[in-house]
């Protein structure tokens, strides 16, 4: 038997879970949402609905790994090359004429996106100047995050996505390989603020002069997309920048009218 | 499935194959006529995120009928062909747009034709159509089900006039596709829906 759960049953285990523990999915597309759940259902055993729904009522632990197995935490580094050029030769030159530089990682999932910054600001001279923050609902992968420790079969692929992107090293130069995983250098976690924080239901925590958050609004429906660049909105200095993924866009947000976009890249500066 | 969705495409035709395929994908929009119930989606596999744009024009440039690469959140409009982005997998929702998701690789492809294929029949029901091309992975054999479990039409190109023929072959084994054609057919098939 393969698992099954229609639109009310799905909509009832999200209520549940935000009554109950506070997490609201309800603003989460649909299709991809019901996806994760199935895949869930069908690694755990649960055939039926009734199933899912009453460990989730029930056990605190299994409520929390529903919400981190139902959130993609998919990530890489130095993903999409013209757009790290553009940071490195667009953005960074602006941000270098602050005293002190503010950037917040928003989705951050297991963190690769945040030591290619680092990378980035080292290799610019910036980074001693700068403090970066990275968020995510999910204290699993923030915890992974924190440790710099990424699959040594990746490296391959990352190290030509960083010639790629106009890395000015050696790229194993920032890794050390330990068994299966590449070590990150401790220095480029060191000016970085790891925390939870919730896109949906926290708010504003600080001003930032550069807020990424890439391949997290893709699954939130209009509205939630468009409280959460409000949210953004917020938190961003005037002359900031606010970089989404390759397929994002503020186009058609509350937001739009005070931004312009930087080349063609997916990367708006509040005007 | 929900009903009547203002402005929305009546109908919608899902065309799943990899990069082989393209030819084929070719042929099909080239004597494309247009049906303004009708929308059509297009999921290749193939390498990386860039050649997207590429893909679009080359398509563009062969048929008449308007091609676009699916945006988040759109309507599904009659009359259009879209175009799966690169390294996204492309869903289907039952209000009747589309969402982008970069969540794991299956079968070793993004986007994923099963993802697409599912959730497709899950909107539309019987007036979804998916047809599967040549391939080289078993990605569209679950997408079949689903479509004839929702009561929609399954094609699956007969692996004889296929470049690749493991994924039709596959379909054909583990699925029962409502109708199997060769190329011809298929072109017929799609224009006479």
């Amino acid at each position: 038997m393969t698992p099954a759960i229609n639109d009310d049953e799905i909509t009832h285990l999200l209520n549940l879970l935000l009554e109950q523990y506070g997490y609201d999915f309800l603003g989460y597309s649909r299709a991809s949402i019901k996806r994760r759940i199935l895949r869930l259902m069908a690694a755990d055993n649960l055939v039926a609905p009734a199933g899912i729904l009453q460990r989730v009522r029930f056990d605190p632990e299994y409520a929390r790994r529903f919400m981190e197995e139902i959130t993609v935490n998919v990530t890489e580094m130095f993903r999409d090359a013209s757009f790290y050029h553009c940071l490195r030769n667009t953005v960074l030159p602006v941000l270098n004429t602050y005293p002190m530089i503010r950037i917040w990682h928003a989705g951050c999932s297991t963190g690769e996106e945040v030591y290619s910054m680092a990378m980035l600001l080292q290799e610019e001279g910036l980074y001693h100047k700068s403090l970066l923050y990275a968020t995510d609902i999910n204290a699993g992968v923030i915890e992974k995050a924190r440790r710099g420790m990424f699959p040594i079969s990746q490296m391959k692929n990352y190290s030509n996505n960083y010639i790629l992107a106009g890395g000015k090293e050696s790229f194993s130069k920032y890794y050390t390989a330990n068994y299966g995983y590449a070590k990150f250098d401790e220095e480029l976690s060191g000016r970085v603020i790891f925390a939870t924080h919730n896109l949906v239901s926290d708010k504003s925590f600080n001003e930032f002069q550069l807020i990424i958050c890439r391949n997290v609004m893709i699954y939130f429906d209009k509205e939630l997309q468009d409280s959460v660049l409000q949210l953004f909105d917020d938190s961003l200095e005037s002359l900031g920048f606010l970089a989404l993924g390759a397929k994002e866009t503020i186009r058609f947000s509350s937001i739009a009218t005070s931004y312009q976009q930087i080349e063609k890249e997916k990367i708006w500066r509040k005007m | 499935m929900e009903e009547n969705v203002s402005g929305a495409a009546k109908k919608l035709v899902l065309i799943g194959g990899s990069a082989g395929s393209l030819e084929v994908v070719l042929a099909i929009l080239q004597q494309l006529r247009a049906d303004p119930l009708r929308a059509i989606i297009i999921v290749l596999h193939r390498k990386g995120g860039n050649e997207s744009n590429v893909l679009v024009s080359l398509l563009k440039d062969r048929t008449r009928v308007p091609v676009k690469e699916a945006e988040e959140k759109e309507l599904i409009t009659g009359g259009q062909v879209y175009i799966a982005p690169g390294d996204y997998h492309l869903l289907i929702e039952n209000d009747k747009t589309l969402s982008l998701d970069f969540s794991e690789k299956i079968y070793y492809s993004r986007p994923c034709i099963d993802v697409s294929f599912q959730t497709a029949a899950e909107a539309y029901g019987p007036l979804a159509t998916g047809i599967l091309l040549s391939g080289a992975s078993r990605d569209g054999t679950d997408g079949i089900i689903a479509i004839n479990k929702a009561g929609g039409v399954s094609v699956v190109q007969s692996p004889a006039s296929s470049v690749v023929d493991y994924m039709p072959a596959h379909a054909l084994k583990h699925a029962a596709p409502r109708l199997v054609l060769n190329i011809a057919e298929l072109i017929d098939y799609v224009n006479g829906f």
